[in-house]
């Protein structure tokens, strides 16, 4: 019984297509630029200002030219395998097991593709050989598709990234001071221009996921909310006048972009997390 | 592109003299490659008063890791690694004859103060532009630590690889001088 209502037919999905799409979207993820990403470049080339900035704008293009004509992929590092899934409730993984479906289309993508594994041991450095474990986000949705997004992330940036709990009584003007200097003391470190994706508010480990979130979001669009909207335009011309530039040779464009994301946090806290994206922001997605 | 210099390696005293903070250098001959692991052995070999893998007399390191190459191309992706993990060794390859490192991103005042006294430079390859410097590269050889992957030593050969001078011998720095030009209040 179920109140009357009928139960809804599940949707069957098969393990094996979910291992083919995370394959093709970690290929096409490390190879072909985002439209996003390299219009964005293009705008940064018409304001920059340094001559070695501009050169360095103009690289990069070039490289993403190389990259996808040549089929190889955009920068050696080729991340972690981060997959953000979202799964409709009405849909039903058969035939396998659905974490290890995607473990395997990362195997088969990373190897097929000619990406570099960059998985290893934290103390013996060894490597796992096949870029796994991914770092998988799951989302039960209203529906009947699965929506699977591939974001490879380098470490670089990563590297350069903070979860920071701040003290309620520092406000807004406290956690933008927070972003602007994080991005000053990574300087030349996370390959400028970067993108920043900044989580507010929620638990620990909460705002550190919305803040490589808000990095999915296309560069050049607007946030809904006009408060985060008018943070993020203030916090980045404050970023762009550090006059780091591209490649930290000095200029104008230090960042491409800033994204925030906000939750409800803790009364005793403001939680605040940075996470630095290279201007390499890759990221594909399907709906099947 | 305006005055770009072309250099050789092995680097001498005289030609590193001559580099300036922000020249653009065109590298032709061999380089090696090294990162985090490969580094943590060469400063073993050290430690143990045992010989390199290659004569790093003269030499240029270049931080990379680079992607598998595809079937008729000599590497892939290869562009630089960020340098700041390499800080806490690159001192003690520099006294002992390193010349030249390639990588990106700030050094520690350790390594450029062993840099001035020994006269060796940092020279900065462009970051995510792998595609395009795999391009310089002819020929791709791992000459030791195979079991490291992506992080073996490789023997490069290259021509005209695209580097900017970031550190020099007279202890100049290229991020310091350029936000100081650019940055706004």
């Amino acid at each position: 019984m179920n109140g009357g209502k009928e139960l809804t037919e599940m949707r069957e999905l098969s393990a094996a297509e979910i291992t083919k799409a995370v394959k093709d979207l970690f290929i096409d993820a490390n190879i072909n630029l985002g439209e996003d990403v390299l219009a964005a470049l293009h705008r940064a080339l018409e304001q920059e200002e340094s001559p070695q900035g501009k050169e360095i704008l103009n690289e990069l293009i070039e490289n993403a030219r190389i990259a996808k004509e040549e089929g190889i992929a955009i920068c050696q590092d080729t991340g972690l395998a981060v997959v953000f899934v979202e799964l409709g409730q009405d849909c039903h993984v058969a035939g396998g097991d659905l974490s290890e479906a995607i473990n395997e289309g990362v195997r088969q993508g990373y190897q097929e593709g000619y990406l570099r594994k960059s998985a290893c041991h934290p103390f013996t450095r060894a490597n796992t050989g096949d870029n796994t474990p991914a770092i998988i986000h799951l989302d039960i949705v209203p529906g009947d598709t699965i929506k699977i997004i591939a974001a490879p992330k380098g470490g670089g940036s990563e590297n350069m990234s903070r979860v920071m709990m701040l003290t309620p009584s520092v406000g807004m003007e406290g956690v933008k001071d927070f972003i602007v200097q994080r991005v000053r003391e990574s300087g030349a470190n996370p390959c400028p221009p970067v993108i920043v994706g900044a989580g507010i508010g929620g638990t620990f480990e909460q705002t550190a996921l919305i803040a490589k979130k808000a990095l999915l979001r296309p560069i050049g669009s607007t946030n809904p909310d006009p408060e985060l909207a008018a943070m993020e335009a203030d916090l980045l011309t404050r970023i762009n006048n550090l006059g780091i530039g591209p490649q930290g040779y000095g200029g104008r464009t230090t960042a491409l972009a800033v994204h925030v994301n906000m939750i409800p946090c803790h009364i005793a806290s403001l939680s605040l997390a940075v996470n630095i994206q290279c201007h390499a922001q890759r990221h594909k997605e399907v709906v099947i | 592109m305006t005055d770009v210099k072309k250099i050789t390696t092995p680097l001498t005293d005289e030609v590193v003299a001559d580099l300036h903070i922000g020249d653009k250098l065109f590298i032709t001959g061999v380089i090696y490659t090294g990162r985090d692991a490969a580094h943590k052995r060469l400063i073993e070999l050290v430690d143990k008063g045992e010989a390199f893998p290659f004569d790093i007399h003269g030499q240029i390191i270049y931080f990379v890791g680079p992607a598998p190459a595809k079937p008729g191309h000599p590497i892939g992706s290869a562009g630089p690694t960020t340098s700041y993990r390499m800080d806490a060794y690159s001192p003690r390859l520099i006294e002992r004859g390193l010349k030249g490192m390639i990588g990106k991103g700030m050094r520690s005042q350790e390594v450029k103060d062993a840099m001035v006294k020994h006269k060796a430079v940092y020279l900065g390859a462009t970051g995510g532009a792998g595609a395009l410097i795999s391009k310089s590269i002819k020929k791709a050889e791992i000459i030791a630590y195979e079991d490291l992957g992506p992080e073996a030593i490789r023997r490069l050969e290259v021509v005209d690889f695209p580097v900017v001078v970031i550190n020099d011998i007279y202890g100049k720095d290229l991020y310091d001088e350029g936000v100081r030009q650019y940055a706004r209040q």
